[in-house]
């Protein structure tokens, strides 16, 4: 009885094991560390397909936000990445870890906060002059405090306002809650708080409730988003020609034209930019 | 809740439990193999460094998800010790840390559970002469209900995980994205009531398990 069920039980192993071989992936297929807002926002579950069916080759997707994406890619554990933060971005160049940054599209970030408005941004164009307004009214921020493009975009904003947010007034205010964009959102929304986010997740986020866009329009407010290959001399790595050919795909007008084609509802996320560098 | 419902009835879905299944499973079949050797070892068998493995089993029932995922993360990274191995990123890692979280848990309790049938029938077997394995099978056995516990308790850290594995899975799409993790990113898309409905399955599946297992062993 009892070395039936023994034997059940190696069987069971023996069977998983099968399952999870099968699972491995084929030869042809890259990591690619990316941002919350390429993957949440549903972007590369749309483009992704036609890649596949076009090379063969399978993109696994790590939606981690810009930081931590360069972080795993200098660490080789990624084979090439999406990310839009353009300081951050020259830094991982320069350091030797990257090369042959190329940029795929362009979209923008926004001020979203309470319909209630209690700093008096609604419809103003100036983001600078919008976080003066949110600072000096106490109102409530939430903050990503991830390192992430879109973290890095607001950290910069604060430096152009000369204002230290997390000291300003005590800071209660201001709250740096460490997650993604999603995350923050969430946040945002249940404590009536302003918040900055990329327009792609905004527009596919679900819960939106009292938040609504407030400011936009600020040429700073541009939000690039670039792909970059490993330097082969840094990452010995078989699937450089893999990740290449999935960049050049980005690039060609083939790739271009399905970036520009996803939409959420009728507005477009993402507009193609490797033809008309913004 | 209508959408929910037909969301959590495709493909991709069907997916994601299969892979949760398959993960935790294996995981803890795993950890039952050592754990049940091991805590039963530790009764019956003396050795320099036994208590304090009993003391290390206790204390790692706690060991927090997010720190083994982020030691298995280093030693599995391509710049890591392991590697070679090309795990990272893959269920495989996920099987790992998933072992890594249930072998001390089914360990600590089968060691528990098997204490007081030695002390008992210890003796009897050694005036047997049954060999070491033998007298562990017997203790087991004599033990089992406590025995399935342990391997429930072991089963429901893996299924219910999300710190380890989603550090070590990477939450890829169609390839390491599993329930927990699902929940996880649905949440944070605003996705409230998918998020909660794969919640629900989710429990209603351990429910399931647990319930057919008291079942078939217990008859």
């Amino acid at each position: 009885m009892k070395s039936r069920k023994l034997s059940l039980l190696l069987f069971a192993v023996l069977l998983g094991h099968a399952t999870i071989a099968a699972e491995q992936p084929a030869p042809e297929s890259i990591i690619l560390a990316s941002t919350t807002s390429v993957e949440n926002s549903g972007l590369l579950a749309h483009i992704l397909p036609g890649f596949t069916k076009k090379t063969g080759i399978n993109v696994h997707v790590l939606a981690q936000g810009t930081g931590q994406a360069l972080q795993t890619a200098a660490r080789n554990d990624a084979d090439l990445v999406l990310v839009h933060d353009p300081e951050a971005e020259e830094k991982f160049i320069a350091a030797g870890y990257g090369i042959d940054r190329g940029q795929i599209a362009w979209n923008d970030f926004i001020v979203v906060g309470p319909r209630s408005d209690p700093a008096h941004i609604a419809g103003t164009r100036d983001a600078v002059a919008a976080l003066k307004a949110i600072a000096s009214a106490q109102a409530p921020f939430v903050s990503r405090g991830d390192k992430s493009g879109t973290d890095a975009l607001e950290h910069r904003l604060w430096r152009v306002a000369e204002i230290d947010p997390a000291k300003a007034a005590g800071g209660s205010w201001y709250r740096d809650i460490g997650g993604g964009m999603g995350a923050a959102l969430n946040t945002a929304q249940a404590m009536n708080a302003y918040t900055i986010s990329d327009r792609g997740t905004w527009l596919s986020f679900a819960n939106k409730g009292e938040l609504t866009v407030l400011v936009e329009g600020d040429p700073r407010l541009l939000n690039r988003y670039d792909v970059i290959l490993l330097n082969p001399a840094k990452h010995p790595v078989p699937k450089q020609a893999l990740a290449a050919r999935f960049a050049n795909w980005l690039v060609s007008p083939e790739g271009q034209e399905a970036i520009g084609a996803y939409k959420v509802g009728s507005e477009q996320l993402f507009h193609p930019s490797a033809a008309a560098p913004k | 809740m209508g959408d929910v419902w037909a969301a959590l009835a495709t493909a991709e879905f069907a997916r994601i439990v299969a892979l949760s299944l398959t993960v935790s499973s294996l995981a803890t079949a795993v950890a039952a193999g050592i754990g049940l050797l091991c805590g039963a070892a530790l009764v019956i068998c003396r050795f320099p460094g036994r208590r304090l493995v009993i003391l290390l089993a206790n204390a790692f029932l706690g060991l927090p998800p997010v720190v083994v995922g982020l030691a298995l993360y280093l030693t599995l990274s391509r710049s890591g010790p392991l590697g070679t191995l090309a795990l990272l990123f893959t269920p495989g890692a996920m099987v790992i840390a998933q072992v890594l979280l249930a072998t001390p848990i089914i360990t600590a309790l089968t060691h528990r559970a098997i204490e007081e049938p030695w002390q008992e029938y210890g003796g009897a077997l050694r005036v047997d002469g049954a060999t070491r394995l033998r007298s562990i099978l017997m203790l087991l056995a004599i033990a089992r209900r406590s025995i399935l516990t342990a391997v429930l308790a072991g089963f429901a850290r893996t299924i219910s995980e999300v710190g380890a594995v989603l550090i070590v899975g990477g939450n890829i799409a169609g390839y390491t994205r599993i329930m927990t993790t699902a929940i996880v990113l649905k949440t944070s898309e605003g996705e409230f009531g998918l998020a909660l409905g794969l919640g629900l399955v989710l429990i209603g599946i351990s429910i399931a398990l647990s319930a057919s297992a008291f079942l078939l062993w217990e008859k």
